[in-house]
């Protein structure tokens, strides 16, 4: 009876990884993939669960009064993505640079430091940064003032021209930590010998980073961006706790998630909407969806990787 | 066995002749914005109520004052909300009342002791069903720091000429902050400035009828003419009065940095608690000596019931005590500020209290504009009013232009009866 023995042993259904997974995507389809889809069939339903096809899309974009607040929302929304992409990820690189240079000392301790805001809760983050810039209270207009620049002091959360900025910045302050530790992590995997071979051939300092190491972590810098593209396009918290539900001064700091919020729960007198809150958290599902659709087929496919 | 059998029946009997007792006791929870008065609440109201009805337990919980209403419908809508809903006047309470959320309370033993006037912020709009007892209305006017008065020599002024020549003198001496207000909040710009100074201007209740009714507009002089005045105040509020918030403005007058502050008696309490100086109060200044004055008295706080409530047994005892003359002596002299809507006249100890309340015998008595009926739809002409009010004191916008655009978005869903 050779052939018994050589014939391939039937490998028994393997049941352990189907119970193992379960719990994680039961939690997962019950907190997560319900209530996104139900969100979602929700947008083709009136207040009073009567369907409207598209009617809700159509109310959204083509009312006045809403269009203008959604586009304003979008618009501000562009703005605080492009202050972080201009602003927190390119300082995160830096940091992460210095940190990776192995003369430096103190290493632990700078790392602590600048990712110590990123495990503060928005409201602490909110609340302190309102108390820091209040123009009553606040220690910003004494210490511009101890070394001769009182003049620039502004109520800059309470000025429409600045508020979205400022609380982009704000938001900045407290994320850089995030792109500092991915690319940090992604510098630190950088074998040796590469770097010792640029070293014999003459690349030293800022050329190695730049010829060197910049290209080697540009996929850690793509993961790091399409966070930051998520992450702002779903902000909410911080608005909400430094200013409000309203996005004051004049709805200059609305992103898609206050006018959600507004939309769908009611504010002050205004009672919520379930039908046109469900569209807004439509399209802002859509507009992320594209966002990271078009970073993974458009970018990521095209980005070398090199075996290290 | 048999004896099991006994035992088991007899411990049953015992259980059902016991029931009616166990359901007396129950634990009913109230919801409410009103965060501040917490220590009121468990202090003085719910020991009172709960030595006179034993067997009834009361849980106060409130919610922050601008995530009440959306965290309250989120839970009626859930089946979580407390037995006892804290009414905010007019719509959002019909709306919670249309949607079948809150008990009709027309039998309700006490509802006679209101007038309708008293009711009507919490009546449908025929008036035929009361859904919500009315606990307390707030009057708007100014506080003033007496200690600052007397310093810069101004006297309490009763015309608006007055009022801006009392406001240049502290500007000119330079201590106090004229007017202590921000507009950060946004609602204090229209809570306070515009719905406080405004009956003067439109006539109270009959410019606030004619504009439901559709024969006044907000373009007309009488809406416009409030805005006119808040866009003076702008020079006379505090240095980046921009990213002032609500707190910061009660803070810089109790401190005693600021001179007058632009609110309600709903803050007596909380300022003779911080404040270190006599204060006094005076009403929004008419516009010439003599004219009739008007004040916003709003009917600002009702309470109703739960209609999925699980003990409303408990829950009607409790708002039938909320009725009655007890606690309407209780409230208004544990929270000076809030006056009592019952038509028994109510003996209040607090000066400030005294002095809102002498208003009524005085002046016309109207409430907030944007609250009836005109913020049903969307735009929502009170949380517009916010907007509007605080561009125009910041000189973003003029004042005809905050009343068109107010009118157009008013316009755009709401069709006055009969026009």
């Amino acid at each position: 009876m050779a052939s018994d023995d050589i014939a391939p042993v039937k490998k028994p259904f393997r049941w352990h990884i189907l119970v193992f997974l379960l719990p994680a995507t039961a939690v997962y389809t019950v907190v997560m993939i319900f209530p996104l889809l139900s969100t979602l069939y929700q947008a083709f339903f009136s207040q009073t669960w009567a369907f409207v096809g598209l009617g809700n899309f159509e109310q959204l974009f083509g009312d006045p009064r809403l269009s203008a607040s959604f586009w304003n929302a979008l618009r501000n929304n562009v703005w605080f993505f492009i202050i972080h992409m201009l602003v927190q990820n390119p300082i995160g690189i830096l940091l992460a640079a210095l940190l990776s240079n192995p003369r430096l000392r103190l290493r632990g301790f700078y790392r602590t430091v600048f990712f110590i805001p990123t495990i503060l809760s928005f409201v602490i983050v909110g609340f302190v940064w309102k108390l820091i810039l209040s123009p009553t209270w606040g220690v910003t207009s004494g210490m511009l003032k101890s070394i001769g620049l009182g003049f620039l002091f502004q109520p800059w959360l309470g000025k429409e021209e600045y508020a979205l900025t400022t609380l982009a910045l704000i938001s900045n302050w407290q994320f850089i930590g995030i792109p500092m530790m991915l690319i940090y992590a992604a510098l630190l995997s950088i074998p040796d010998e590469v770097l010792e071979a640029a070293e014999c051939d003459g690349i030293t300092g800022w050329s190695q980073f730049w010829k060197i190491q910049l290209p080697l972590v540009l996929p850690a810098i793509g993961i790091v961006s399409i966070l930051t593209f998520v992450g702002n396009f779903n902000a909410f918290d911080l608005v909400y706790a430094a200013q409000g539900a309203q996005a004051g001064p004049n709805f200059s700091t609305d992103l898609l998630g206050t006018l959600l919020y507004r939309t769908f729960f009611g504010y002050q007198l205004q009672l919520g909407d379930r039908a046109l809150g469900s569209t807004i958290a439509a399209v802002m599902f859509l507009i992320i969806l594209a966002g990271v659709c078009i970073y993974l087929f458009g970018i990521q496919t095209r980005l070398r990787r090199y075996q290290m | 066995m048999r004896l099991t059998k006994h035992l088991l029946l007899a411990s049953t009997a015992i259980a059902l002749a016991a029931a009616p007792a166990f359901a007396q006791d129950a634990t009913i929870t109230i919801e409410s914005w009103r965060t501040d008065d917490l220590t009121v609440w468990q202090d003085k109201i719910i020991p009172a109520f709960e030595a006179a009805n034993p067997g009834i337990k009361v849980v106060f919980s409130p919610t922050a004052p601008t995530e009440y209403n959306a965290a309250l419908n989120a839970k009626l809508e859930g089946g979580s909300a407390g037995d006892i809903i804290t009414c905010r006047p007019f719509d959002a309470s019909l709306e919670l009342y249309n949607k079948g959320h809150l008990a009709s309370l027309n039998d309700l033993p006490g509802m006679d002791g209101f007038s309708p006037v008293a009711k009507a912020a919490w009546s449908t709009d025929d008036q035929a069903t009361t859904f919500c007892v009315p606990m307390g209305a707030v009057i708007h006017g100014f506080f003033y720091n007496k200690e600052a008065f007397e310093a810069v020599g101004a006297t309490v002024p009763a015309t608006v000429d007055e009022f801006f020549a009392v406001l240049d003198k502290f500007k000119a001496d330079g201590t106090y902050i004229p007017l202590a207000m921000g507009t950060n909040d946004q609602w204090e710009a229209a809570t306070m400035g515009y719905n406080n100074i405004g009956p003067n201007y439109w006539k109270g209740e009959e410019g606030r009828l004619a504009l439901i009714a559709g024969t006044q507009k907000l373009t007309d002089e009488g809406w416009v003419a409030p805005y006119r005045q808040l866009a003076r105040w702008k020079d006379y509020l505090g240095d980046g009065f921009e990213a002032q918030t609500y707190s910061d403005s009660q803070n810089l007058f109790t401190l005693g940095r600021a001179a007058i502050y632009p609110t309600g008696s709903w803050e007596i309490a909380g300022f003779e608690a911080n404040a270190a100086f006599p204060m006094g109060v005076f009403p929004p200044p008419v516009q010439n000596a003599g004219d009739t004055c008007y004040i916003s008295d709003h009917t600002d706080i009702g309470i109703g019931m739960n209609a999925k409530s699980a003990n409303p047994d408990a829950a009607r005892t409790f708002l039938s005590w909320v009725a009655s003359a007890e606690f309407g002596t209780i409230f208004a002299n544990a929270l000076p500020g809030f006056f009592s809507l019952s038509d028994t006249p109510v003996k209040m100890e607090d000066p400030l209290a005294q002095e809102f309340v002498s208003w009524r015998d005085k002046c016309e008595s109207s409430i907030r504009s944007t609250y009836a009926i005109l913020s049903r739809g969307t735009p929502n002409l009170e949380n517009e009013t916010w907007n509007a009010s605080v561009q125009v004191i910041k000189g973003a916008e003029t004042p005809e232009a905050a009343g068109a655009r107010l009118q157009a978005g008013l316009e755009s869903w709401y069709k006055p009866a009969g026009m």
